[in-house]
């Protein structure tokens, strides 16, 4: 009997309201995700991270260094999974503060490599280059593998519009949402590196110098 | 088992009454924590070495040597000594003239400090923290076991001919433990060596502790000094402890909302879930110490913190007493039940190890009769 392969994916979102409008674009981009895999005959296995939910314990991880047990089994998620959805609202010309103080706590190697989905909302399609030069250069900091279409959604886009010279909102999404899954599909994510359970050894590191 | 001590020394001011010591007070105070260890009948005093304020203890052997003098039994350690900031052949010297004053009663635990400026303060760089602990702990080392040393290496200058003095008493180096937080790395060395492993686990989670001690443990047997069950582990752990636990939490709270470690952050309830802080009656404490083995196994120290978050001396003493009179010993006799018999003590030096073999011997001879003697 042979099973279909499957991938896992997260999709952080930053969106504060409820309902936000980063949380609709997210759904938005998840359902396009899961319909490309199927699409290709893999199985997708997407899971919606509310970094509101998680406030609290990021601030606490501010300040005292670890994560509560709830907070370190979403890291561990995202740490583990396939590829990676990150979308955040705009504030000030950026990302928001608690979608960077997600991605502060997160190791510093913890997603090299990962396939991520880059989304970003705003009021304004004045800020849409914020993907640009705020959201893209974290995640190249991050060494991870962001496709190429970032999907920025202005309140006009929900309208149809605002159609962009690259196409509608629903257009973009699909095209990022096809390169994710490419991404995805051809790569199956290594185990997580764990240095406590397999150090280098101490004579290596003294030969390495 | 040995327990004791450990004194950060930090000027921290107490937020129930907006008192700060002055650094003399402070000084005075961490002395007064360590001849109050003694007298109740702990076994080890150790201090923190920083060099930036709101710290006091810059000079640690200076600390220890007045402490020596003033003690019998308490051994004297650092938690920590900085292997990277420090010249290793001062750290030589200095601890090996301790070592005389005190009649043995010394050991030392590395470490690499926790603040980055310190590093540049000292000549050196941040980005070289690993290496130097490496280097100049290797070097340290052959201070203390060969008579004439010559090396070379990347961060000090070279020694030719070179005799660290005074050599260590009898020939026996300190003890050295190698203590880290987070790092694989120091948990490596001191397997590699067999040194011990001091894991300060007082702001962690006992999933990360239980880590680390592990990776110690395996790497330990790896380099062939022993089985895993028997290589030597500290721990620490703070506590604040009343006879009633509600007056501990309602005591305290106020010192655990202002501290500058634990403040702004998660409830003293959440920190007291995910971390070994302690806040209530002896019991309390004695049943979580306990615990302890339960993710890291048989261990051989076990240091409290005491005096934080800006408590004042005298509340610092109350829990000195109280670790002396009401926990310890029913520690030293839980640890010790079910403890396999391969499991070693902490190692003493060889002098101070015949002060006690004595001291019980002549204990033994005074409480002659049938009483079943139980050793440590």
């Amino acid at each position: 009997m042979t099973t279909s392969p499957s991938r896992s994916l997260v999709v952080v979102s930053a969106g504060l309201s409820q309902p936000s409008t980063t949380r609709l674009l997210a759904d938005r981009l998840s359902a396009a995700v899961d319909r490309h895999l199927r699409d290709a005959g893999i199985e997708p296995h997407l899971e919606v991270v509310e970094l509101r939910d998680h406030a609290q314990d990021l601030t606490n991880h501010l300040l005292t260094g670890f994560a509560s047990p709830r907070l370190q089994a979403v890291i561990d998620r995202v740490l583990a999974a396939d590829g990676l959805i990150a979308v955040t609202p705009i504030f000030s010309a950026s990302y928001s503060g608690l979608f960077k103080v997600f991605f502060d706590v997160i190791e510093r190697d913890g997603l090299a490599g990962k396939p991520v989905l880059i989304a970003a909302t705003g009021g304004t399609t004045r800020h849409s280059l914020a993907l640009e030069h705020a959201v893209r250069p974290l995640f190249a900091y991050l060494n991870a593998a962001v496709v190429a279409t970032g999907v920025y959604a202005a309140t006009e886009d929900w309208g149809g519009v605002g159609v962009a010279a690259d196409g509608s909102l629903v257009e973009r999404i699909d095209r990022a949402a096809g390169e994710l899954s490419v991404a995805v599909a051809a790569r199956t994510s290594p185990a997580p590196v764990d240095p406590f359970a397999d150090p280098v050894p101490f004579d290596q590191v003294g030969r390495s110098r | 088992m040995q327990f004791g001590v450990f004194s950060v020394g930090d000027v921290t001011t107490d937020p129930t009454t907006g008192r700060t010591p002055s650094e003399a007070e402070r000084i005075q105070a961490m002395v007064a924590i360590a001849l109050k260890a003694e007298e109740v009948g702990l076994d080890v005093f150790a201090t923190g070495e920083h060099h930036n304020p709101p710290f006091v203890p810059s000079s640690p052997t200076t600390m220890l040597g007045y402490i020596a003098a003033r003690t019998e039994r308490l051994i004297l350690s650092t938690a920590t000594t900085l292997i990277t900031t420090n010249d290793p052949v001062k750290i030589a010297e200095d601890y090996a003239m301790l070592q005389h004053l005190a009649g043995g009663r010394v050991d030392l635990m590395m470490g690499r400090g926790n603040m980055g400026p310190v590093y540049p303060w000292f000549g050196q760089d941040l980005r070289n923290g690993i290496p130097l602990a490496y280097e100049n702990y290797a070097l340290l080392r052959r201070l203390w076991r060969e008579d004439v040393v010559d090396w070379k290496g990347s961060f000090r200058t070279p020694l030719t001919g070179f005799t660290s003095t005074p050599r260590p008493l009898d020939g026996a180096p300190p003890f050295v433990w190698h203590g880290s937080i987070r790092s694989p790395e120091i948990a490596e060395q001191a397997a590699y060596y067999g040194d011990g492993f001091f894991h300060n686990n007082i702001f962690w989670p006992k999933d990360h502790v239980r880590r680390m001690v592990d990776l110690y443990r395996r790497r330990f047997e790896h380099y062939g000094h022993g089985p895993a069950d028997q290589a030597i582990v500290g721990l620490g752990g703070q506590v604040f402890m009343r006879a009633n636990s509600q007056d501990a939490v309602r005591e305290f709270r106020p010192y655990f909302d202002h501290a500058p470690v634990y403040g702004g952050g998660p409830s003293l309830e959440d920190y007291m879930d995910q971390t070994p802080l302690t806040v209530g009656s002896p019991q309390q404490v004695i049943d979580r110490t306990l615990a302890f083995r339960g993710f890291v196994g048989d261990y051989q120290r076990q240091l409290f913190l005491v005096d934080h978050a800006g408590l004042p001396l005298a509340r610092v003493l109350e829990q000195l007493e109280m670790l002396g009179e009401l926990v310890v010993p029913v520690l030293r006799r839980e640890f010790a039940i079910d403890r396999p018999a391969g499991v070693p003590g902490a190692p003493l030096h060889p002098q101070v190890q015949a002060a006690r073999t004595a001291r019980a011997a002549c204990a033994a001879t005074a409480a002659a009769g049938p009483v079943a003697t139980v050793s440590r």
